[in-house]
């Protein structure tokens, strides 16, 4: 399978990356050149085998239903987790108006 | 006090314990030659010498009023910048997180300080460790401390862990953290003529590690040697509840255990390995290094892994598909970098941010992840790949019938000169042909130095072990690391 100009584009607004058009002409043939070396998967004889889910076996835990189970990323956190952002508001993430 | 860079972890922790020289001492020397070789080498993103000293007082202190001191006590270390350093800069070596300070300390970083290690500082990397040369990196190129002779052409320290092997080989660090996805402790320990082991996937704890492909990563030790390794090791694994996927295991005692005797042990050496073309010198080193296990006691015996050619593949889909999931929370809201044009909405503001922020080979990835799990393709790409890599893993599980331990190169060359590859990413991608298979199976892998090629650059030997056999992999490596005798260090021209 071989991806054109306009599946480039798909690709990047569904990855929300703003692509140039300079940047999309470039990305085809390297995606493509990927793409045809990945390809040689389809030869290999799967028939019965399921996808592996986990590479090494292991239970699926619960932590326990506590807010401050782990006090680090519990509740009270706000200050810490506003920290980093790159426009807090009131003690909110801000972002750009998305409802008129 | 000179001589202390040349020390390894042991040897400091032995002469911190006795009092040969205090702990600070060693920082100080460390954060010097740290300083003096940034310029040339970028090995560090962010330099913390103030880390290192705080904890190496604290040490002396503990020394001196004879409370017992850790595993790592005293020994001064690089983190690689994947790690969450709390109130320390983290940024995966990409712009979207420049200026990012964790409120918050990574699991494996807690364990090591808590072992009495002190930082250096953070190390470079290719960005989202998504690389084999460290060219990717948003901060600059690693310029490894070797180099061919009368040339003074840079040499990739290997990727994605390049600060870290340059650091360790160029003693900048007796021992740095890395992570390996698909061979980057592996590669880059072979590229500088250092050791380092990838456990098995699940025995070191991923919290606050930034993921690249959650169903690979693995953090590891890169030092010096085998017992450095197995010490670094001990400090880093352990079950972790925050990590879904950590091994609810006790930490073996690896160090204690360690032994270069291969009496009654079978090595597996994999026909499918010994690709056309291969370099003779990588060639020459595998056979010294079948002859170093013999001699150790060691019954070799050929094996077959037979999808061996199709794990690059399958690694190219799995890792990027993984890698555009878990990249997708950059969105310029929460943390990072926020590109906001004159009058975006949302959409515009996270594409904007999200092409600022990303290099190219992270965008290249994102692509063919997104690509890959797209309606109509998931099962043609994403569910092949899955079933292959069970293929794989079931090479390995029929070999390990077989034999207790598997021998292989490491890297198919030795180091390459930075642009040498950089042009064409599959070429690039080509370099982790002997260290994926392990990643794709989440065992446990080592590289250790074994020679030198016809320019003088260290080759390395890789030791692929059962699941949960560090001590196997540790204990056939350090048969090599005896017999190998390797001594070489990079002239220093920095």
């Amino acid at each position: 399978m071989s991806v054109d100009t306009a599946t480039v584009a798909k690709i990047a607004s569904l990855a929300r990356i703003k692509v140039s058009e300079s940047e999309l002409q470039a990305m085809v043939p390297e995606l493509n050149g990927i793409l045809a070396w990945v390809e040689q998967l389809s030869e290999v004889d799967v028939t019965g085998i399921e996808p592996m889910t986990a590479v090494i076996p292991n239970t699926q835990r619960l932590r326990e239903d506590d807010v401050n189970a782990d006090p680090l990323t519990g509740g009270d956190r706000r200050d810490a987790v506003l920290a980093n952002a790159p426009a807090p508001e009131h003690g909110f993430f801000g972002v750009p108006k998305v409802i008129e | 006090m000179t001589g202390l860079t040349d020390l390894g972890i042991a040897a400091i922790r032995k002469g911190v314990v006795d009092g040969e020289f205090s702990a600070t001492e060693v920082a100080t020397a460390f954060n010097a030659a740290v300083a003096e070789a940034q310029v040339a080498l970028n090995a560090f993103i962010v330099t913390t010498p103030e880390k290192a000293l705080e904890a190496a007082a604290k040490v002396d202190a503990d020394r001196a009023a004879g409370k017992p001191l850790g595993t790592m006590a005293g020994v001064p270390i690089g983190m690689k910048d994947l790690f969450a350093t709390h109130g320390v800069q983290t940024t995966a070596a990409s712009k979207i997180l420049e200026g990012f300070k964790p409120q918050y300390e990574s699991t494996v970083s807690q364990k090591l300080w808590d072992a009495g290690a002190g930082m250096l500082g953070k190390l470079n990397l290719d960005q989202f460790a998504m690389g084999s040369s460290n060219e990717t990196s948003a901060f600059g190129n690693v310029v490894s401390p070797w180099r061919r002779p009368n040339d003074t052409a840079p040499l990739a320290p290997g990727g994605s862990s390049g600060g870290s092997s340059t650091a360790v080989s160029a003693r900048l660090a007796p021992a740095a953290t890395g992570t390996d996805t698909g061979g980057s402790i592996r590669q880059p320990a072979a590229f500088t003529g250092i050791s380092g082991i990838k456990p098995t996937y699940g025995r070191c704890s991923r919290w606050g590690v930034v993921a690249f492909a959650s169903s690979l990563d693995q953090a590891g030790p890169m030092a010096r040697d085998v017992t450095d390794c197995a010490i670094m090791l001990e400090a880093m694994a352990g079950f972790d509840p925050k990590d879904s996927t950590s091994l609810n295991l006790p930490v073996p005692e690896w160090t204690a255990n360690l032994s270069g005797d291969m009496k009654g042990k079978k090595v597996g050496i994999p026909r499918e390995y010994r690709l056309d073309g291969i370099d003779p010198d990588v060639a020459k080193t595998w056979d010294d290094g079948i002859a170093w296990l013999k001699d150790a006691g060691a019954e070799i015996v050929d094996i077959s892994l037979p999808h061996t050619k199709y794990a690059l593949p399958t690694y190219y889909i799995i890792a990027p598909a993984e890698a555009s999931s878990n990249l997708a929370r950059y969105d310029g809201v929460r943390y990072g970098l926020r590109d906001l044009p004159d009058g975006a909405g949302l959409q515009d503001m996270y594409a904007a941010t999200r092409a600022a922020g990303f290099g190219p080979e992270v965008k290249r990835r994102i692509m063919i992840g997104t690509y890959v799990l797209s309606a109509g393709f998931y099962d043609a790409y994403y569910t092949q790949a899955q079933k292959v890599r069970a293929l794989i893993a079931r090479d390995f599980t029929e070999a390990f019938k077989l034999v207790d331990v598997i021998l292989a190169p490491t890297a198919p060359s030795s180091a390459f000169a930075l642009g040498e590859k950089s042009a064409d990413p599959l070429e690039m991608y080509l370099n982790d042909v002997f260290s994926v298979p392990a990643s794709l199976a989440g065992l446990p892998a080592m590289s250790v130095p074994a020679g030198l090629d016809r320019l003088g650059l260290p080759l390395g030997l890789q030791v692929i072990g059962k699941a949960f056999d560090e001590q196997g992999v540790l204990n056939a490596s350090l048969a090599l690391e005896q017999r190998a005798q390797f001594t070489a260090r990079p002239a220093k021209w920095w």
